[in-house]
């Protein structure tokens, strides 16, 4: 299972990474393998500004639907539209080509609240 | 929960296991698009032991199967396997399910595994004429080995001439180095292939040689996720989601297994339903944009009024778009009407099409 050291991570399985006041996310390597094979990610967030732990989008996997919750408040600046014709990408990279929003953070204290890779892998025991 | 007597095979296979009616179950082994792709293009396996088996035998054995069964078991002749349903007294169905005639006197009935006990409590409840019934379904294993490479693939594995066994055919013979196994030409794929009945003890040893036989095919493990987008791109009915106790066989369309030229529970409410027409229609729809149906999302008209409702769903693998099947009124099911199905905020425009979706 493969966790990169220098990201954040959350309980619901998605990856932060913070580059000056603007964040982005995708799912985890776990969080794809367990969702399989990913046909469709759904954005309609864009351009508005959520709170963290607002619902920004969905991914459907052929069996399963899943919400994606912001991990931090903020504005939705950008989406990976490439993943419109290959979200198959979430699963062949989840932390590279397969990353899928970028948020300009309101507030980098919540930061502090991520999970670093450490407590991320002993929460899902790899 | 319950093993079959390959749950520790697929674990070592790596398969991710789900519980699935009371049993450890492989849902996917390297992806369920893949999986799909190796049964319509080559050939695949799956593990289907949790199915129900029942064998009904004797003298009154037909008179019994008549009763309780939708379509007309006396044309069955030894050799030959039909669909059926049982429907309840209130016009629904207790259970889908296969009949086999396996000689002259002896029926096997292949049920859900979901329904095992409730379909043998029902079967009794009708069985006043004194037919002998037995529950194998804990000592029978069943594999389904599917995809048009099947037949070439399985060949080696027998005496019998596997491109002789008709649809809906099947023998009783050597399969694998074993002997007295029934080799069926059924599935729930559209894709061809068999269906091979055998012993808990003596499924390790057709596995294994299955894998062997059919390596120079491509063959793989195949998970209950990938025969879940196979099946619903033929359009065939999950009992649970597209049947149950409360839909009625003429409305689900399955007038086809419906014989009135006999007497069976609840056949004259069912005429009348047929004749009348149903008041609402099992249909198929492909959705028009992108999206995903699932079970349970609401169907609406124009007007954003909800309609009916996604009985099963899914991202096809072979279309590359959102298809299900759902009820609606009558009046909405005509091939080409539109609707829409509501995902989330969007009602999502979808168009009636005939069945199957997939289409060699």
């Amino acid at each position: 299972m493969n966790i990169p050291s220098d990201l954040k991570y959350t309980k619901d399985h998605e990856w932060v990474k913070i580059e000056g006041d603007v964040a982005t996310i995708g799912v985890t390597d776990f969080a794809q393998s367990e969702l399989g094979d990913i046909v469709y990610v759904e954005v309609e967030t864009l351009d508005e500004t959520l709170e963290a732990e607002e619902v920004f989008g969905t991914v459907e996997a052929v069996k399963t639907v899943s919400d994606l919750f912001l991990p931090l408040s903020g504005e939705i600046i950008e989406f990976n539209e490439a993943l419109e014709d290959e979200p198959e990408k979430v699963n062949s990279d989840p932390y590279g080509d397969g990353w899928m929003i970028k948020v300009k953070c309101s507030d980098l204290s919540q930061v502090d609240s991520l999970m670093s890779a450490d407590d991320y892998k002993s929460l899902i025991g790899a | 929960m319950k093993n079959t007597a390959l749950s520790s095979t697929h674990e070592a296979l790596g398969a991710k296991m789900v519980p699935f009616a009371g049993y450890n179950m492989p849902v996917q082994y390297e992806g369920v698009n893949t999986e799909h792709e190796t049964v319509r293009n080559a050939v695949g396996v799956f593990d289907v032991s949790h199915m129900g088996e029942f064998l009904i035998e004797g003298e009154y054995a037909l008179e019994l199967i008549q009763k309780v069964s939708s379509n007309d078991a006396s044309k069955l002749t030894v050799g030959k396997a039909q669909y059926s349903c049982l429907p309840n007294d209130d016009g629904g169905v207790v259970d889908d399910l296969i009949i086999y005639r396996v000689k002259e006197d002896t029926y096997l009935l292949v049920v859900n595994a979901s329904n095992i006990e409730k379909d043998w409590n029902w079967i009794q409840s009708k069985n006043d004429v004194g037919a002998t019934m037995r529950d194998l379904s804990e000592n029978y294993s069943l594999l389904a080995i599917q995809g048009p490479k099947a037949i070439e693939a399985m060949q080696s594995l027998t005496s019998h001439d596997l491109s002789a066994i008709n649809f809906y055919n099947f023998v009783v013979g050597d399969f694998a180095g074993i002997e007295h196994v029934i080799i069926s030409a059924t599935g729930y794929t559209g894709s061809g292939g068999f269906e091979i009945y055998c012993k808990n003890n003596e499924v390790k040893q057709i596995w294994d040689k299955v894998f062997e036989a059919g390596a120079d095919f491509g063959i793989k493990p195949i998970g209950l996720a990938a025969r879940d987008t196979l099946r619903l791109e033929m359009g065939y009915c999950l009992y649970g989601n597209d049947i149950d106790d409360t839909t009625s066989p003429i409305e689900a369309g399955l007038g086809w297994v419906c014989k009135f030229t006999k007497d069976f529970t609840n056949s004259e409410a069912l005429k009348r339903e047929k004749e009348q027409g149903p008041e609402r229609k099992l249909i198929a729809f492909e959705l028009d944009e992108r999206g995903i149906p699932r079970h349970g999302y609401d169907i609406v008209d124009s007007n954003g009024k909800t309609i009916g409702i996604v009985t099963s769903g899914t991202m096809s693998p072979s279309l590359g778009k959102g298809i299900g099947l759902g009820y609606v009124p009558t009046v909405f099911a005509d091939i080409g009407s539109k609707l829409n199905i509501q995902i989330r905020k969007n009602a999502i425009p979808a168009t009636v099409v005939k069945l199957p979706f997939y289409k060699k």
